[in-house]
């Protein structure tokens, strides 16, 4: 029934979908972080026994290393808009390296507090409220890479091309958020709650 | 027989709901009722609710009349008719005027409303405590009250009393409540409003019923297996009969008459089983709080938190097996012999 | 043009032999991605569990026609109120608001599908799943023998009392698991919605010329987004507590109660308006369609959708009036909720503006919306009522509380998605509902509803506690409470009779046609029902209602719209 009448419209342009739904993950995302932060902050200081933030060491090359993967993943971006395959890969295999660091850091910060410190997430109120928030941001930071490694998968075997810059960007928008949220979280747990 | 009664509205029912009907009601205190009504204050925290309710519900009501109204004219009126012509109606597709006229009215219905609400909650919520008030510390449990008067040196369970409270002699009694394991909520409507008890988070109210009698309530947080069944009495006694009550009260538990043998016996059987580990009885050696008090037993009207009269053969059944007079009761089965029974129920029914 | 190659459910081609072209049928059904299979799939699906939610509440019912009852035991009462609460919030209303939404938004925006196809029937699987997951439970745990272990501890599961000392076992387990499920398929579905509407908008479709329902699907969706993931992050916090020993609500250990109720809040009331978003949505195609005019005011119905989302974030602890905030915070969220009636007034207004001056004809769906807006009003009042803190501390938990969200939730939202159903069931399958049927249906219901929910009004000033299985004899609800069960039992015909109109219009209903109601949005225009791409060749809209343009070329909307 195609009686609708046609008008010659101006221009007609429409948001990428792809855009449009990683905002919307992140969006939800947010809020999924907020109520972690907000009861990170709300039971400072109530641990009724044991180890307290005091135990904390701030993760100054893990952080220094997330935030860097940042940059590389806008070079990575600049690469394959211009088609530059060979540079993306690299770029991008930089990305996932520092990703990688970041949560062979955390693994190692965990160890230490759980085997010298005794703090796991029974332990006490800081237990619960630390583990889950880190945990969660890492287990964002672990999504985040099994996606960079899918690319990187594809791209190894040939088959990432200029053409798919749109959709890398939507996943690199990813990445930049996991890498804001952790901005927060060390705010929160290394400066605010120590 | 109890069920003949209640198919029947009573008399409290059919006045409440008279009067909500007609959106008004007289001042002034009716007392208690059976029926636990929130149009029949006898508390000024209840009172001062009441009265700002009734301004609500004028202001409510003119909004539904109006809009209601006006639905009903649009149905009546503009229903499509055999008659109409051919052709659609008119078509409009919306008026700034009229748009804003309908967004401010509402704008300034809101801030009366708000101004009106807020009197209220300061006025209830912050009121200063008096010198003469009376402190009453209310534990919740599972499923179950427990009362604690820290200035009388008094416990007690499931059924408070409360000196009544009138303008020339007032005596408002203020509620700290505290939670021993999960959330319940105070509601006793003929007095005021309800406050939930919540564990690590204090809470306060307070309560002066101006005529004496018996006040209904019960707990309005869902808390459980039994939440239905945690009752709550209220009495709002005269200054003397308070007196008397507290001095009562302050007593240690009797001893069972010697020649009472039964009970003789069958408080050393609650002394040497485990009823002792959850109940107290002052000058025993039962010395429990996981349960109530049970030192002035038979001073209260009901046992279980208002779920059976407190009488012998209630008392027997429930110490049987609390589950068959109020199932998913924490209380266990004790497993005692008969006579045994027969014997603790002897002994607690001489607990005066 | 009607093409009818799209099969229509149910009707089997049975040539190869009758089992392989069920199990054929039963296949695509599985593997589709099709937005408006999948919408049915979520349809069914709600309907389904509408009918088991119905069961509970009226076992619910039975047990308190008369006090002392037995029917059930305190422990299955219990279940039964926290699974009638859970399942007909997440499993009927989330997903009849993400069925219609998946049918309808891409056809009247005139797209060929959603965003994500592949999300699509992603999200619904997780929530389907996440369903049979909750209902698992009753034979789950202990099993059948005793009461099996369906979540017992309400549907707000309140701490500390989901707390492995006090609710031993896997019924709050259940619960928690199978609420992250679904909130996982809400969270894609609500993407998938906003991706749709802002992205895939043919020809000149202006997000100021998209249809209402399309809109207030996107500003349910989008508060979805900040609401359902919340609930998610509470949740995996009160596994934390149950699984790994955590102490986020563990009392004993420094935990919070009230920190619960406010995640749970800042999801469970912005939930309310997630549901009766789309509802208003319905409303507003329908209530013009049948007035045969405009809608008055769009631009200040999308203003005030989106106000009354953004107002909806800030009202939370309205729910909360009884915890022991301070005077402070109480008089803030008294007057937070007080302004929602703002937008919420408008709407109204605009409504009655639509109808006013229209000829309204009085077809089974305008009787749905036309009670709509009457208990909409009333459920609004009742909603100031609660608004007045004070007030509040008598009222909650009252079964006042009961009536007032029954008003908003069945008096409001099932109404209008009734309405929907009769609205939009030609498009869908083809052929008309039965408007006798339709009439019983809705004058009994109609009946229903108020015998039920006005009473319970009564019932709560009276004093009567919500979440109790039984009460006493001697506090004067027991006439009530009948008057309540009776009410309940007539829905209860009421909805039957609507299964039965599904069932037998399917078979022998009147054919539909393209545009049996006259209507005026881009659905209308394909075929009933539609083939697979929905539109031939992508239409071009120049207003909000691109078929009463053609129908009226001399006199076409996109001269006057503001």
């Amino acid at each position: 029934m195609s009686t609708i009448p046609i008008f010659a419209d101006e221009s007609w342009r429409l948001p990428s979908r792809g855009r449009v739904a990683m905002f919307s993950l992140i969006i939800g995302e947010s809020a999924i972080f907020t109520i972690f932060v907000v009861a990170y902050i709300y039971y400072i200081g109530r641990s009724v026994t044991g180890p307290t933030p005091q135990i904390l060491d701030v993760p100054w090359f893990n952080t220094v290393c997330l935030l860097s993967s940042s940059i590389a993943i806008v070079f990575a971006e600049r690469a394959i808009e211009h088609g530059r395959i060979r540079a993306f890969a690299a770029w991008w295999a930089l990305t996932m390296l520092l990703g990688i660091v970041f949560l062979a850091g955390t693994a190692i910060e965990w160890k230490r507090l759980i085997y010298t410190n005794g703090l796991t997430i029974r332990t006490n109120l800081f237990g619960t409220t630390f583990y889950s928030l880190v945990g969660l941001h890492a287990t964002h930071v672990v999504v985040g890479l099994l996606m960079l490694s899918l690319v990187m998968i594809f791209t190894l075997l040939g088959r990432v091309e200029q053409r798919h810059t749109q959709r890398i960007q939507v996943l690199s928008l990813y990445w930049h958020f996991v890498d804001a949220v952790w901005v927060v979280v060390f705010t929160v747990v290394y400066m605010m709650g120590k | 027989m109890q069920r003949r009664h209640s198919l029947l509205l009573t008399r409290a029912q059919v006045f409440s709901l008279a009067l909500a009907g007609m959106g008004a009601m007289p001042s002034g205190a009716q007392g208690a009722l059976t029926t636990p009504s929130i149009l029949a204050p006898a508390s000024t925290p209840a009172h001062e609710i009441y009265a700002l309710s009734q301004f609500v519900l004028v202001i409510t009501g003119a909004i539904f009349l109006v809009v209601g109204g006006l639905l009903a004219f649009v149905i009546i009126r503009f229903h499509a008719r055999k008659t109409d012509a051919e052709h659609e109606p008119a078509q409009i597709y919306g008026s700034t005027q009229v748009e804003l006229a309908w967004t401010v009215i509402p704008v300034l219905i809101v801030v009366v409303l708000f101004l009106t609400t807020a009197r209220v909650i300061f006025a209830i919520q912050d009121a200063p405590k008096p010198q003469s008030a009376l402190d009453v510390i209310v534990v919740g449990h599972q499923f179950w009250w427990e009362f604690r008067y820290p200035k009388l040196g008094i416990v007690t369970a499931n059924e408070l009393h409360v000196p009544v409270s009138t303008s020339t002699m007032p005596r408002p009694t203020f509620l700290q409540l505290l939670s021993a394991d999960v959330d319940h909520s105070f509601w006793v409507p003929q007095l005021g409003g309800k406050t939930d008890l919540i564990p690590n988070h204090p809470n306060a109210m307070w309560i002066d019923p101006q005529s004496t009698g018996l006040y209904l309530g019960q707990c309005a947080q869902f808390c459980g297996v039994e939440h239905a069944k945690m009752l709550l009495r209220v009495y709002a006694d005269t200054p003397d009969q308070f007196a008397a009550w507290v001095k009562a009260e302050q007593r240690p538990a009797m001893q069972p008459d010697a020649h009472n043998a039964d009970a003789v016996a069958g408080r050393h059987v609650f002394e040497t089983q485990a009823c002792a580990n959850c109940h107290t009885i002052s000058g025993t050696a039962a010395k429990g709080t996981f349960g109530p008090d049970l030192t002035h037993l038979m001073s209260r009207a009901t046992i279980a938190a208002g779920a059976a009269a407190n009488t012998s053969d209630n008392l027997r059944a429930w110490i049987q097996d609390p589950n068959t007079v109020k199932p998913g009761a924490l209380m266990p089965a004790m497993q005692l012999s008969d006579q045994e029974t027969d014997e603790v129920v002897a002994y607690l029914t001489t607990l005066h | 043009m009607a093409d009818q190659t799209y099969p229509i459910p149910g009707t089997l081609d049975t040539t190869p032999s009758r089992g392989a072209a069920l199990l054929e049928w039963v296949h695509s059904w599985v593997v589709t991605v099709d937005h408006k299979k999948l919408g049915i799939l979520y349809i069914a699906y709600a309907l389904v569990f509408l009918l088991v939610a119905g069961v509970e509440a009226m076992a619910i019912r039975i047990q308190l026609a008369i006090p002392h009852n037995h029917f059930l035991s305190a422990e299955l009462y219990n279940e039964f109120f926290t699974m009638h609460g859970t399942t007909m919030v997440f499993l009927v209303g989330m997903t009849l608001i993400f069925g219609f939404g998946n049918y309808f938004v891409p056809l009247m925006i005139g797209a060929r599908d959603m965003a994500f196809p592949r999300l699509n029937a992603f999200s619904f699987w997780m929530s389907a799943f996440g369903g049979l997951l909750l209902y698992f439970s009753f034979i789950g745990g202990f099993g059948l023998y005793g009461m099996g272990s369906a979540p017992d501890v309400s549907w707000w599961a309140y701490a500390p009392l989901t707390a492995k000392a006090f609710s031993p076992g896997h019924n709050t387990d259940y619960w928690a698991l199978a609420l992250i499920v679904m909130g996982f398929g809400t969270l894609g579905a609500a993407i998938n919605t906003l991706a749709t509407a802002f992205s895939m908008r043919c020809r000149g479709m202006t997000l100021l010329r998209m249809p209402l329902f399309v809109w207030l699907m996107v500003v349910a969706s989008a508060d979805t987004l900040i609401v359902i993931t919340p609930l998610t992050a509470a949740q995996v916090m009160l596994i934390i507590d149950r699984y790994l020993g955590g102490h986020f609500f563990d009392t004993q250990a420094g935990g919070s109660a009230t920190v619960w109720m406010h995640f749970f809040w800042i999801f469970g009331h912005p939930e309310v308006y997630v549901l009766i978003l789309p509802a208003f949505g319905i409303a507003s195609e329908v209530i013009p369609v049948f007035s045969r005019k405009a809608i008055f005011g769009y631009p200040a119905m999308v203003a005030a959708s989106v106000g009354i989302a953004f107002v909806s974030l800030s009202v939370w602890a309205h729910h909360m009036f009884t915890i022991g905030m301070t005077s402070v915070s109480n008089a803030f969220f008294a007057l937070s909720t007080m302004m929602v009636g703002i937008p919420t007034g408008i709407k109204i207004f605009n409504w009655v503006a639509t109808m006013w001056g229209g000829k309204i004809r009085f077809a089974t769906p305008m009787l749905f919306c036309t009670a709509f807006l009457f208990q909409f009003l009333c459920a609004g009042l009742t909603g100031i009522m609660l608004a007045v803190a004070p007030w509040d501390w008598q009222l909650h938990n009252s079964y006042f509380v009961i009536a007032h969200f029954h008003y908003t939730l069945t008096g409001s939202f099932v109404f209008c998605f009734f309405a929907a159903i009769y609205y939009w069931y030609p498009k869908i399958t083809g052929r008309m509902l039965s408007e006798t049927l339709g009439k019983w249906h809705f004058w009994l219901f109609f009946i229903g509803f108020h015998m039920t929910f006005d009473t319970m009004h009564f019932v709560g000033f009276l004093g009567m506690p919500r979440s109790s299985y039984t009460y006493e004899p001697d506090r004067g609800w027991t006439t009530l409470n009948m008057i309540i069960s009776a009410g309940g039992l007539i829905q209860a015909v009421a909805v039957l009779i609507l299964v039965w109109n599904i069932i037998d219009s399917f078979l022998h209903g009147p054919l539909a046609g393209n545009d049996p109601w006259d209507a005026w949005t881009l659905e209308w225009s394909t075929p009933s029902p539609p083939p697979p791409y929905n539109f031939e060749t992508e239409p071009v809209v120049r207003s909000r209602r691109p078929l009463w343009d053609i129908k009226h070329p001399n006199d076409p909307d996109w001269k006057y719209e503001r």
